[in-house]
Protein backbone atom coordinates (compact mmCIF):
# COMPACT_ATOMS: atom_id res chain seq x y z
CA UNK A 1 0.00 0.00 0.00
CA UNK A 2 2.63 2.63 0.69
CA UNK A 3 4.31 2.26 -2.33
CA UNK A 4 1.18 2.89 -4.14
CA UNK A 5 0.54 6.13 -1.74
CA UNK A 6 3.82 7.20 -3.25
CA UNK A 7 3.00 6.71 -6.33
CA UNK A 8 -0.61 8.18 -6.04
CA UNK A 9 1.25 11.65 -4.93
CA UNK A 10 4.11 11.06 -7.52
CA UNK A 11 1.14 10.94 -10.46
CA UNK A 12 0.60 14.49 -8.81
CA UNK A 13 3.52 15.87 -10.67
CA UNK A 14 3.78 16.62 -14.43
CA UNK A 15 7.41 16.82 -14.22
CA UNK A 16 8.21 13.05 -12.51
CA UNK A 17 5.57 11.62 -14.96
CA UNK A 18 7.30 13.42 -17.95
CA UNK A 19 10.89 11.99 -17.32
CA UNK A 20 9.53 8.53 -15.97
CA UNK A 21 7.48 8.42 -19.33
CA UNK A 22 10.56 9.23 -21.57
CA UNK A 23 10.92 5.76 -23.49
CA UNK A 24 7.13 4.46 -23.47
CA UNK A 25 6.18 5.82 -26.30
CA UNK A 26 8.81 4.04 -28.00
CA UNK A 27 8.21 0.34 -26.33
CA UNK A 28 4.72 0.46 -26.41
CA UNK A 29 5.22 1.61 -30.50
CA UNK A 30 7.59 -1.38 -31.38
CA UNK A 31 5.22 -4.15 -29.61
CA UNK A 32 2.11 -2.35 -31.53
CA UNK A 33 4.10 -2.88 -34.89
CA UNK A 34 5.14 -6.13 -34.13
CA UNK A 35 1.83 -7.46 -32.52
CA UNK A 36 -0.48 -5.79 -35.18
CA UNK A 37 2.03 -7.17 -37.83
CA UNK A 38 1.96 -10.66 -36.65
CA UNK A 39 -1.73 -10.97 -36.23
CA UNK A 40 -2.81 -8.73 -39.35
CA UNK A 41 -0.71 -11.21 -41.51
CA UNK A 42 -1.60 -13.87 -39.90
CA UNK A 43 -5.44 -13.24 -39.60
CA UNK A 44 -5.30 -12.16 -43.36
CA UNK A 45 -3.26 -15.07 -44.90
CA UNK A 46 -2.89 -17.63 -42.87
CA UNK A 47 -6.24 -18.33 -40.81
CA UNK A 48 -8.73 -20.17 -42.36
CA UNK A 49 -11.99 -18.91 -43.33
CA UNK A 50 -15.15 -18.48 -41.45
CA UNK A 51 -17.55 -21.72 -43.11
CA UNK A 52 -20.59 -19.40 -43.49
CA UNK A 53 -19.06 -16.01 -44.05
CA UNK A 54 -16.29 -17.04 -45.86
CA UNK A 55 -13.65 -14.42 -46.16
CA UNK A 56 -15.20 -11.33 -45.18
CA UNK A 57 -15.15 -12.24 -41.34
CA UNK A 58 -11.29 -11.53 -41.27
CA UNK A 59 -12.65 -7.68 -40.88
CA UNK A 60 -13.19 -8.93 -36.93
CA UNK A 61 -9.50 -8.96 -36.73
CA UNK A 62 -9.70 -4.63 -36.97
CA UNK A 63 -13.64 -4.95 -35.88
CA UNK A 64 -13.01 -6.06 -32.23
CA UNK A 65 -9.68 -4.83 -31.40
CA UNK A 66 -10.97 -1.18 -31.89
CA UNK A 67 -14.20 -1.49 -30.76
CA UNK A 68 -12.60 -2.87 -27.24
CA UNK A 69 -9.92 -0.21 -27.19
CA UNK A 70 -12.65 2.75 -28.29
CA UNK A 71 -14.47 1.82 -24.88
CA UNK A 72 -11.36 1.17 -22.93
CA UNK A 73 -10.37 4.40 -24.02
CA UNK A 74 -13.52 5.85 -23.14
CA UNK A 75 -13.72 4.03 -19.73
CA UNK A 76 -10.09 5.94 -18.79
CA UNK A 77 -11.07 9.42 -20.23
CA UNK A 78 -14.54 8.85 -17.61
CA UNK A 79 -12.31 7.90 -14.50
CA UNK A 80 -9.66 10.50 -15.52
CA UNK A 81 -12.67 12.87 -14.85
CA UNK A 82 -13.35 10.89 -11.29
CA UNK A 83 -9.36 12.13 -10.61
CA UNK A 84 -9.65 15.50 -11.84
CA UNK A 85 -12.79 16.55 -9.82
CA UNK A 86 -12.17 14.54 -6.55
CA UNK A 87 -8.15 15.20 -6.25
CA UNK A 88 -7.55 18.03 -9.19
CA UNK A 89 -4.88 16.18 -10.48
CA UNK A 90 -3.60 17.78 -13.23
CA UNK A 91 -2.18 14.88 -14.98
CA UNK A 92 -5.43 13.40 -14.83
CA UNK A 93 -7.03 16.53 -17.47
CA UNK A 94 -4.06 16.03 -19.54
CA UNK A 95 -4.94 12.82 -20.02
CA UNK A 96 -8.34 12.85 -20.56
CA UNK A 97 -7.95 15.41 -23.25
CA UNK A 98 -5.18 13.37 -25.22
CA UNK A 99 -7.76 10.31 -25.30
CA UNK A 100 -10.11 12.00 -27.01
CA UNK A 101 -8.69 12.18 -30.88
CA UNK A 102 -7.92 8.44 -30.50
CA UNK A 103 -10.90 7.66 -28.91
CA UNK A 104 -12.80 9.19 -31.20
CA UNK A 105 -10.70 7.47 -34.08
CA UNK A 106 -11.09 4.18 -32.40
CA UNK A 107 -14.76 4.22 -32.72
CA UNK A 108 -14.65 5.68 -36.49
CA UNK A 109 -12.99 2.63 -37.16
CA UNK A 110 -15.17 0.31 -35.35
CA UNK A 111 -17.99 1.73 -37.47
CA UNK A 112 -16.63 1.72 -40.47
CA UNK A 113 -15.35 -2.09 -40.20
CA UNK A 114 -18.58 -2.82 -38.82
CA UNK A 115 -20.60 -1.49 -41.77
CA UNK A 116 -18.30 -2.57 -44.42
CA UNK A 117 -18.67 -6.01 -42.65
CA UNK A 118 -22.56 -5.71 -42.53
CA UNK A 119 -22.57 -5.11 -46.10
CA UNK A 120 -21.56 -8.64 -47.42
CA UNK A 121 -22.80 -10.38 -44.05
CA UNK A 122 -26.03 -8.44 -43.24
CA UNK A 123 -26.82 -6.98 -46.42
CA UNK A 124 -26.91 -3.68 -45.56
CA UNK A 125 -24.30 -1.18 -44.57
CA UNK A 126 -26.12 0.02 -41.38
CA UNK A 127 -29.06 -0.96 -39.32
CA UNK A 128 -30.07 0.93 -36.37
CA UNK A 129 -29.98 -2.16 -33.97
CA UNK A 130 -29.11 -1.67 -30.16
CA UNK A 131 -24.84 -2.44 -30.90
CA UNK A 132 -25.13 -0.04 -33.81
CA UNK A 133 -26.60 2.63 -31.98
CA UNK A 134 -24.38 2.83 -28.66
CA UNK A 135 -21.75 2.68 -30.63
CA UNK A 136 -22.14 6.13 -32.77
CA UNK A 137 -23.54 7.61 -29.27
CA UNK A 138 -19.81 6.58 -28.56
CA UNK A 139 -18.78 8.17 -31.49
CA UNK A 140 -21.02 11.54 -30.44
CA UNK A 141 -19.95 11.50 -26.73
CA UNK A 142 -16.23 11.87 -27.96
CA UNK A 143 -17.17 14.17 -30.18
CA UNK A 144 -19.24 16.75 -27.60
CA UNK A 145 -16.35 16.02 -24.89
CA UNK A 146 -13.60 17.72 -27.91
CA UNK A 147 -15.62 19.96 -29.22
CA UNK A 148 -16.58 21.41 -25.26
CA UNK A 149 -13.03 21.18 -24.53
CA UNK A 150 -12.16 23.64 -27.10
CA UNK A 151 -15.30 26.15 -26.45
CA UNK A 152 -13.87 27.34 -22.92
CA UNK A 153 -11.05 29.22 -22.61
CA UNK A 154 -10.39 28.85 -19.33
CA UNK A 155 -8.50 25.59 -18.79
CA UNK A 156 -9.69 24.72 -15.37
CA UNK A 157 -13.18 25.40 -16.29
CA UNK A 158 -12.83 23.57 -19.55
CA UNK A 159 -11.44 20.34 -17.89
CA UNK A 160 -14.27 20.02 -15.00
CA UNK A 161 -16.97 20.91 -17.58
CA UNK A 162 -15.11 17.62 -19.97
CA UNK A 163 -15.10 15.44 -16.65
CA UNK A 164 -19.02 15.48 -15.91
CA UNK A 165 -19.70 15.57 -19.71
CA UNK A 166 -17.54 12.06 -19.72
CA UNK A 167 -18.82 10.73 -16.51
CA UNK A 168 -22.38 11.34 -17.42
CA UNK A 169 -21.60 9.26 -20.78
CA UNK A 170 -20.02 6.48 -18.98
CA UNK A 171 -23.52 5.16 -19.12
CA UNK A 172 -23.32 4.07 -22.19
CA UNK A 173 -20.46 1.39 -21.78
CA UNK A 174 -22.08 -1.30 -20.09
CA UNK A 175 -24.90 -0.43 -22.96
CA UNK A 176 -22.87 -1.34 -25.34
CA UNK A 177 -21.52 -4.27 -24.01
CA UNK A 178 -24.93 -5.43 -22.89
CA UNK A 179 -27.04 -4.23 -26.21
CA UNK A 180 -26.66 -7.80 -27.40
CA UNK A 181 -28.04 -9.87 -24.31
CA UNK A 182 -30.78 -6.79 -23.48
CA UNK A 183 -32.40 -6.14 -27.16
CA UNK A 184 -33.09 -8.63 -30.26
CA UNK A 185 -29.99 -7.19 -32.66
CA UNK A 186 -28.57 -8.34 -35.75
CA UNK A 187 -25.36 -8.00 -34.52
CA UNK A 188 -24.04 -11.31 -32.81
CA UNK A 189 -23.53 -12.03 -29.27
CA UNK A 190 -19.93 -12.05 -28.09
CA UNK A 191 -18.27 -15.26 -29.43
CA UNK A 192 -15.82 -14.84 -26.38
CA UNK A 193 -16.17 -15.50 -22.77
CA UNK A 194 -13.46 -15.22 -20.50
CA UNK A 195 -14.64 -17.91 -18.26
CA UNK A 196 -15.23 -20.62 -21.27
CA UNK A 197 -12.99 -22.08 -24.07
CA UNK A 198 -13.41 -20.33 -27.19
CA UNK A 199 -15.75 -22.13 -30.44
CA UNK A 200 -13.78 -20.95 -32.66
CA UNK A 201 -10.27 -22.69 -33.66
CA UNK A 202 -7.03 -21.09 -32.21
CA UNK A 203 -5.94 -20.39 -35.63
CA UNK A 204 -8.71 -18.25 -36.04
CA UNK A 205 -8.70 -16.69 -32.20
CA UNK A 206 -4.83 -16.17 -31.68
CA UNK A 207 -4.63 -13.37 -34.02
CA UNK A 208 -7.39 -11.85 -32.71
CA UNK A 209 -5.55 -12.06 -30.01
CA UNK A 210 -2.66 -10.30 -31.23
CA UNK A 211 -4.38 -7.71 -32.68
CA UNK A 212 -6.41 -7.20 -29.91
CA UNK A 213 -2.98 -6.89 -27.59
CA UNK A 214 -1.11 -4.57 -30.48
CA UNK A 215 -4.29 -2.31 -30.40
CA UNK A 216 -4.15 -1.35 -26.65
CA UNK A 217 -0.24 -1.12 -27.33
CA UNK A 218 -0.70 1.15 -30.25
CA UNK A 219 -3.39 3.40 -27.74
CA UNK A 220 -0.29 3.02 -24.91
CA UNK A 221 2.04 4.74 -27.74
CA UNK A 222 -0.22 7.17 -28.83
CA UNK A 223 -1.48 8.18 -25.38
CA UNK A 224 2.19 8.32 -23.78
CA UNK A 225 3.36 10.67 -26.63
CA UNK A 226 0.15 13.42 -26.41
CA UNK A 227 0.23 13.40 -22.62
CA UNK A 228 3.95 13.91 -22.78
CA UNK A 229 3.35 17.12 -25.35
CA UNK A 230 -0.02 18.07 -22.91
CA UNK A 231 2.24 18.02 -20.23
CA UNK A 232 4.98 20.73 -22.11
CA UNK A 233 2.01 22.82 -22.93
CA UNK A 234 0.58 22.69 -19.50
CA UNK A 235 3.73 23.98 -18.05
CA UNK A 236 5.25 25.95 -20.79
CA UNK A 237 6.20 28.85 -18.07
CA UNK A 238 7.81 27.06 -15.81
CA UNK A 239 11.72 26.71 -16.00
CA UNK A 240 11.99 22.72 -15.74
CA UNK A 241 9.95 22.61 -19.53
CA UNK A 242 12.76 25.37 -20.87
CA UNK A 243 15.44 22.65 -19.72
CA UNK A 244 13.46 19.78 -21.32
CA UNK A 245 13.16 22.07 -24.54
CA UNK A 246 16.26 23.37 -24.64
CA UNK A 247 18.13 19.73 -23.95
CA UNK A 248 15.66 18.18 -26.87
CA UNK A 249 16.44 20.52 -29.47
CA UNK A 250 20.46 21.01 -28.55
CA UNK B 1 -0.69 -19.71 -46.30
CA UNK B 2 -4.71 -20.40 -46.73
CA UNK B 3 -4.84 -19.35 -49.95
CA UNK B 4 -4.04 -21.14 -53.13
CA UNK B 5 -2.62 -18.21 -55.01
CA UNK B 6 -1.24 -14.30 -54.47
CA UNK B 7 -4.50 -13.46 -56.58
CA UNK B 8 -6.51 -15.64 -54.61
CA UNK B 9 -5.41 -13.49 -51.59
CA UNK B 10 -6.45 -10.73 -53.40
CA UNK B 11 -9.83 -11.70 -54.32
CA UNK B 12 -10.41 -12.92 -50.83
CA UNK B 13 -13.38 -15.39 -52.23
CA UNK B 14 -14.95 -12.21 -53.85
CA UNK B 15 -15.19 -10.41 -50.64
CA UNK B 16 -11.26 -8.49 -51.48
CA UNK B 17 -13.71 -4.96 -51.34
CA UNK B 18 -14.97 -5.12 -47.75
CA UNK B 19 -11.37 -6.75 -46.56
CA UNK B 20 -9.06 -4.45 -48.30
CA UNK B 21 -11.46 -1.37 -47.75
CA UNK B 22 -11.77 -2.74 -43.76
CA UNK B 23 -7.73 -2.60 -43.43
CA UNK B 24 -7.08 0.34 -45.82
CA UNK B 25 -8.80 3.16 -44.30
CA UNK B 26 -8.26 1.53 -40.65
CA UNK B 27 -4.70 2.07 -41.70
CA UNK B 28 -4.79 5.81 -43.27
CA UNK B 29 -6.78 6.53 -39.60
CA UNK B 30 -3.66 4.27 -37.53
CA UNK B 31 -1.09 6.38 -39.40
CA UNK B 32 -3.43 9.66 -38.92
CA UNK B 33 -2.94 9.38 -35.81
CA UNK B 34 0.57 9.01 -35.59
CA UNK B 35 1.33 12.17 -37.51
CA UNK B 36 -1.06 14.17 -35.35
CA UNK B 37 0.77 13.40 -31.91
CA UNK B 38 4.75 13.32 -33.62
CA UNK B 39 3.17 17.11 -35.22
CA UNK B 40 1.66 17.97 -31.84
CA UNK B 41 5.44 17.84 -30.46
CA UNK B 42 6.82 18.98 -32.94
CA UNK B 43 4.71 22.20 -33.11
CA UNK B 44 4.97 22.83 -29.60
CA UNK B 45 8.86 22.67 -29.69
CA UNK B 46 8.94 24.86 -32.20
CA UNK B 47 6.32 27.32 -30.83
CA UNK B 48 8.18 27.06 -27.33
CA UNK B 49 11.36 28.38 -28.71
CA UNK B 50 9.82 31.13 -30.44
CA UNK B 51 8.71 32.59 -27.17
CA UNK B 52 12.07 32.19 -25.61
CA UNK B 53 13.68 33.88 -27.76
CA UNK B 54 10.86 36.48 -27.42
CA UNK B 55 11.27 36.28 -23.88
CA UNK B 56 14.82 36.59 -23.88
CA UNK B 57 14.66 39.64 -25.69
CA UNK B 58 12.31 41.68 -23.25
CA UNK B 59 14.20 39.90 -20.46
CA UNK B 60 11.42 37.47 -18.76
CA UNK B 61 12.76 34.22 -18.68
CA UNK B 62 10.87 32.54 -16.61
CA UNK B 63 13.15 31.36 -13.22
CA UNK B 64 13.07 28.39 -11.12
CA UNK B 65 10.74 29.56 -8.55
CA UNK B 66 8.33 31.15 -10.98
CA UNK B 67 5.77 27.69 -11.19
CA UNK B 68 3.47 27.96 -13.72
CA UNK B 69 1.93 31.51 -13.49
CA UNK B 70 -0.86 31.04 -15.64
CA UNK B 71 -2.39 27.48 -13.60
CA UNK B 72 -1.53 27.40 -9.93
CA UNK B 73 -2.80 25.53 -7.13
CA UNK B 74 -4.50 22.50 -9.28
CA UNK B 75 -1.50 20.23 -8.63
CA UNK B 76 -1.94 17.30 -6.15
Amino acid sequence: MGVLKTLWHKLGSPRWFYDMSRSWSMIFGILAVLLLGAGTLWGLAYAPADYQQGNSFRIMYLHVPTALVAQSSYLMMGIAGVVLLVWRMKLADVLAAAIVPIGFSMTLIALFTGAIWGKPTWGTWWVWDARTTSMLVLLFLFIGVGALRDAITNLETAGRACAVLAIVGMINIPIIKYSVDWWLTLHQTSSFSLVEAPTMPSSMWAPLLLNVLGMYCFLGAVLTSAVRTGILKREQNTAWVNEVVEQELA
Amino acid sequence: MFFDSFSAFLEMGGHGFYVWLSFGLTGLLIIGNVVHVRMARRNFFREHAQRQTRRKRSGTVPSNSGQNQQHKATEL
